[in-house]
């Protein structure tokens, strides 16, 4: 399927003439055009209903654990739910979600973009296609085989890289290592980057393809290399939509639960290293204490879901935003 | 024109297996120094190979064509080992599930529940996890395709002003909601009405997953049907429902139905909704509305946690992993064969 010729097409919906405007103000005549009208509206509405639904069921539920919170909600390191004055509070979910996600990105934004870059200008013509392909492929497996993956296979395989970072970089303390199980944040990073790249790769190629043709042929007759074209046409011209494609993975990354749950070794406080086993995620916390939560345990589960959802609802709408502003370009698919 | 004629607006070049020299010598350099410094990682071996490579390219070419070119090669390099290290996972992650999954994948597996297996025992299998996936998938996607499909024709074919404005953003957003915050929502209704788990609930929530998708790939899909056709079906006095019945919707509908099946696949590998609301199940239970029951991508969630390491529980997970992926890439794949079959032809 593919969607980069769609904006050539115009769009489908003719200017109304007076009398249909007229028409249309009076609302649709035959009974089978106004059943119609109403089933297909009556669905847009739906969606609408559904939204609204999510946010005040939502705000309602984790009201009533807020409400009996004897901690302080946004900065309590304790998630004790099962007691007479149950503390809980998201700091230490919100440090772990936060540094997770940053490390995936700083892992997978330059890899994206560079394989966008291959596909758009380096990939010989025959291969960029079925790459492409197997990009997509990567998005489509799903996430809690991610997990097991990760978990089984690229723990053990860490030992390795952690103990080079411990020797060359751990006096810095973020890559200070105990010689732990390597469940532990940059692994969880690690593996949220590689889930994230397949979204990045195709919003950033769709951006890169559309580069203007002119701009990278006055380059070279210029005289530039390939790289001075990319560096002066395309990045310049791509830019915001790489930016783009980076929040909607921020996005993925922020609300991945079974990758996270399966590969890290979750505590309940702030670590300063990376490579330590610890901390957790938002998603991550909800998966692995759902199961021995009380009906109020469950209560403040949801107002942390809540918590997550507004974030990403900030971040996805500040992606679409951006798009938005490039007229020319549809992020339809993304 | 004699051959001793140097051509003055040609720069010098590095013949065209400059390269693959340079990666040769690389790696034949960095075996040398690993076997003389007794390095036993492979790993190392490889980034020392890696380092002589870039490092090699980069003094080579700025000596022989200058530093912009130099440049160029280094980025030209760099380009291809991100590819290269974005393959490396997705290979891996083929091979050890194919590898381990086959083990224990047979039709035994396939045709047997967990009922009177316990996770850390061998032998059981996936097929109460089957049942419950097909029940729950199927019933989302029950409710969230013709609601998908008719919330993107009234975008492409009715909608005009504030309603249409405020589905698409909203539709944008429903996109980016984490599967686990669409799970807490049914969790949240369940609690209030104090319900028990029950397959339905994941119904649900995958379905409020689904919706977004199917409208976004729908609304595409109608919009590359020409004009034309909508026009020259009113000319004839053809009402608008039956136009878009008869004319839009056939010329679409390959293209609707890759949409659907490529959502379908999506949410088929979802595990967090699912864990909060159908809860899993060990035995076979048909009834998607009452009692908890099993699906595919909890199945192998529950296999890695409950088996306190067991070798057995390990390799159902693995073969679990196998059938769903199999299953997912399938539907990938007849989606796409669809899309390519049934493509209306715009292009004139």
């Amino acid at each position: 399927m593919d969607t980069t010729q769609i904006t050539d097409t115009p769009p489908p919906a003719a200017q109304p003439t007076a009398t249909e405007q007229k028409r249309a103000a009076r609302g649709a005549t035959r009974p089978g055009d106004r059943i119609f009208l109403g089933l297909s509206r009556g669905s847009g509405i739906f969606l609408l209903v559904i939204m609204a639904a999510i946010a005040v069921f939502l705000t309602y539920r984790a009201s009533l654990a807020i409400s009996k919170d004897h901690g302080n909600f946004l900065t309590t390191f304790e998630w004790n739910t099962n007691l007479q004055e149950p503390v809980f509070g998201i700091a230490v979910l919100a440090f772990g979600t936060i540094v997770s996600s940053i490390v995936a990105m700083a892992i997978a934004v330059p890899i994206a973009v560079a394989i966008a870059l291959f596909l758009t200008h380096y990939a010989p013509r025959r291969l960029s296609g079925p790459i492409a392909y197997v990009i997509d492929l990567l998005a489509a497996v799903p996430s809690i085989v991610y997990g097991l993956w990760g978990a089984l296979v690229l723990v053990p395989h860490m030992n390795g890289l952690f103990g080079w970072l411990d020797d060359y970089l751990g006096w810095t303390g973020i890559f200070s290592w105990q010689g732990g199980a390597p469940r532990s944040m940059l692994t969880v990073g690690i593996l949220l980057a590689i889930m994230i790249l397949p979204i990045i790769t195709n919003v950033s190629r769709e951006v890169f393809r559309q580069t203007p043709r002119m701009n990278e042929e006055a380059a070279l007759a210029l005289g530039a290399t390939r790289w001075e074209v990319i560096r002066m046409a395309v990045i310049p011209f791509g830019r915001s939509g790489v930016i783009s494609a980076s929040m909607l993975g921020l996005g993925r990354a922020l609300g991945e639960t079974m990758a996270v749950a399966t590969v890290l070794s979750p505590t309940f406080d702030i670590q300063a290293s990376l490579l330590d086993p610890g901390g957790g995620t938002f998603a991550q916390n909800i998966a692995s204490k759902f199961g021995e939560a009380t009906e109020f345990g469950r209560d403040a589960l949801i107002a942390s879901g809540l918590v997550l959802f507004v974030i990403t609802l900030l971040v996805n709408g500040a992606a679409r935003a951006i798009i938005a502003r490039r007229a020319e370009y549809s992020g339809a698919n993304a | 024109m004699s051959t001793a004629t140097v051509s003055t607006l040609k720069g010098a070049r590095l013949p065209k297996w400059s390269p693959y020299a340079i990666a040769g010598g690389s790696v034949g350099l960095a075996i040398a120094i690993g076997l003389g410094a007794g390095l036993d990682s492979r790993v190392q071996w490889g980034l020392i190979a890696a380092i002589l490579f870039v490092v090699g390219t980069y003094g080579i070419a700025a000596r022989v064509e200058g530093k912009r070119q130099a440049k160029d090669r280094i980025a030209t390099s760099l380009v291809w080992v991100a590819f290269l290290l974005a393959v490396i996972p997705l290979v891996s992650l083929v091979w050890v599930t194919v590898a381990r999954g086959v083990k224990v994948l047979d039709v035994y597996f396939l045709t047997h529940s967990m009922g009177v297996v316990a996770d850390t025992e061998p032998g059981g299998g996936i097929y109460h996890a089957i049942i419950g996936s097909l029940e729950q998938v199927g019933l989302a996607t029950l409710i969230a395709a013709p609601v998908g499909v008719l919330t993107a024709i009234y975008l492409v074919e009715y909608g005009r002003g504030k309603l249409s404005k405020a589905i698409t953003f909203f539709v944008d957003v429903m996109t980016g909601i984490p599967s686990i915050v669409a799970g807490l929502f049914i969790l949240s209704l369940m609690l209030q009405f104090e319900m028990q788990p029950f397959g339905f609930a994941g119904s649900l929530a995958l379905a409020i997953l689904m919706m977004p998708v199917v409208v976004r790939s729908t609304e595409e899909m109608l919009k590359l049907v020409p004009n034309e056709l909508r026009e020259a079906s009113l000319a004839l006095g053809v009402p608008k429902w039956r136009t878009i019945l008869k004319v839009v919707l056939p010329t679409s509908i390959g293209g609707i139905t890759t949409g659907i099946m490529l959502a379908v696949a999506r949410i088929a590998g979802e595990t967090a909704p699912v864990l909060l609301l159908v809860f899993g199940n060990p035995f076979i239970n048909t009834n998607p509305f009452e009692g908890a029951q099993a699906s595919l991508p909890l199945y192998i969630y529950q296999q890695y946690a409950n088996s306190a390491g067991s070798g057995a529980a390990y390799d159902r997970a693995w073969a679990a992993s196998l059938t769903l992926i199999a299953f997912v890439m399938i539907l990938n794949l007849v989606a796409r064969g669809i899309a390519r079959w049934k493509a209306p032809k715009t292009g004139r």
